[in-house]
């Protein structure tokens, strides 16, 4: 497919992405363009300039501090972060990653591109949430923290505005934690996903039943109190050619009661 | 913009638009028909190639963002008009039928068995997820990838 004419940059540092972006109001960043290239091919985005991140070395660290808080750059592959041996202090980074699509589109694909795409069927907005993860976005006004439960603002829309780039992720320590879905097809677009920590109190994220993933907490993990947390958030799921609005509010239970049960197998 | 890749060992030096996808950049600058594009979205696989040892599809990038990168397609992979041992597996194992989609079958098979040369048949299966075929229900596919990795 020919694209619409589009300008390309390919920056040294963020601080000049960064620039580079807050300069053009038709610029995006382009990161392993996994989605972004699809979409402009569906002339559904149509930037200006594109701002390749991917020769920013200092995006693409996953490092692990001595309190075992992961920190991963925007630019760190799925594939990468599957493969990372410091990655592996909260395993759930890799085994949700290794859910995602397949071998070529986690090898390019990013973990920055794929919470700031924010597509709602996306499966690290949910999980991030759960984890309770620190976003940093950096503009041309310094650096900010965004909890990651603020941090997604409605489909397609976060924290990251116009000029300013996601540039790090971090995840505090923890083991309990889960993952379910239910997708299209194996490793395919979720119907209905739930992330689950349970380090101290019980944290859920339902995806795909809202425009941004749904925060549920409860005190206690057992199916009951879950079940029951879901049916208290009065959900209004979309309905579509894969699912009506009842059977993902079926299946947001389902999945929830799942992620927080692989959760305490961990502990 | 210039961009200077090496494919299959061969360097080339092209002006290129930025807006050019790689697989148009290997078909139709550089001649390389050997990859296809199956669905253009994505999805199928039939235009995998692997830049600077990763196995990733040419629809999916742009052509100025291979710059500086040394590619292997399809055509690289028989050498001096031999098939190598995977493609010789395919034919020996019926692995395909229309073929369309056999080179991106083929350099997913080479990335797969580069990374674990001796996958089961549940780490083949997973190894071409990103591989559609639309003729064979991939039985043969997975024989001729086991046949190559023994």
């Amino acid at each position: 497919m020919l694209l619409r004419e589009v300008e390309y940059a390919r920056p040294a540092s963020v601080q000049e992405a960064v620039r580079l972006l807050s300069e053009h109001d038709g610029a995006r960043a382009l990161a392993g363009g996994q989605t972004l290239i699809n979409v402009m091919k569906a002339r559904a985005a149509s930037p200006d300039v594109l701002v390749d991140l991917n020769g920013l070395e200092e995006l693409k660290g996953i490092d692990l501090a001595s309190d075992g808080t992961v920190s991963i750059g925007a630019m760190v592959t799925c594939s990468e972060l599957m493969g990372s041996a410091e990655a592996r202090a909260r395993p759930i980074l890799g085994e949700v990653c290794a859910q995602i699509a397949d071998v070529q589109v986690r090898n390019r694909g990013t973990v920055g591109g794929n919470v700031c795409s924010n597509d709602p069927t996306n499966h690290l907005p949910p999980l991030m949430v759960s984890l309770g993860a620190t976003m940093h976005v950096t503009g041309q006004n310094g650096e900010r923290s965004v909890p990651a439960e603020e941090f997604f603002l409605g489909v397609y829309m976060t924290a990251v505005g116009q000029g300013e780039l996601l540039t790090q992720i971090t995840v505090p320590p923890g083991k309990s934690d889960g993952f379910a879905s239910v997708a299209i097809g194996k490793d395919g677009t979720c119907i209905v996903n739930a992330a689950a920590s349970v380090n101290g109190g019980v944290r859920v994220a339902i995806g795909c039943v809202d425009a941004v993933p749904v925060l549920l907490r409860t005190d206690s993990p057992e199916e009951d109190a879950v079940r029951a947390a879901v049916q208290g958030a009065d959900l209004d799921p979309p309905s579509d050619v894969h699912a009506s609005a009842d059977y993902r509010r079926h299946l947001a239970e389902v999945v929830a009661v799942r992620a927080v049960a692989q959760a305490r197998g961990k502990s | 913009m210039d961009v200077k890749v090496t494919v299959n060992g061969e360097t080339y030096e092209r002006d290129v638009e930025p807006r050019k996808l790689l697989i148009h950049f290997l078909r139709d600058d550089l001649d390389l028909t050997g990859s296809h594009i199956g669905c253009d979205t994505g999805n199928c696989g039939a235009c995998s190639v692997i830049m600077d040892g990763v196995l990733l599809k040419s629809c999916m990038m742009l052509a100025v963002q291979a710059d500086g990168s040394t590619i292997e397609t399809v055509e690289g992979l028989a050498q001096n008009g031999e098939l190598n041992q995977l493609q010789q597996a395919f034919s020996d194992h019926h692995g395909l039928q229309c073929g369309y989609c056999t080179p991106g079958m083929l350099m997913s098979a080479t990335a797969l068995l580069r990374d674990n040369p001796r996958p089961s048949e549940a780490e083949i299966r997973r190894g071409i997820q990103g591989n559609i075929c639309r003729c064979t229900g991939y039985v043969n596919i997975v024989e001729a990838i086991k046949a190559a990795s023994e």
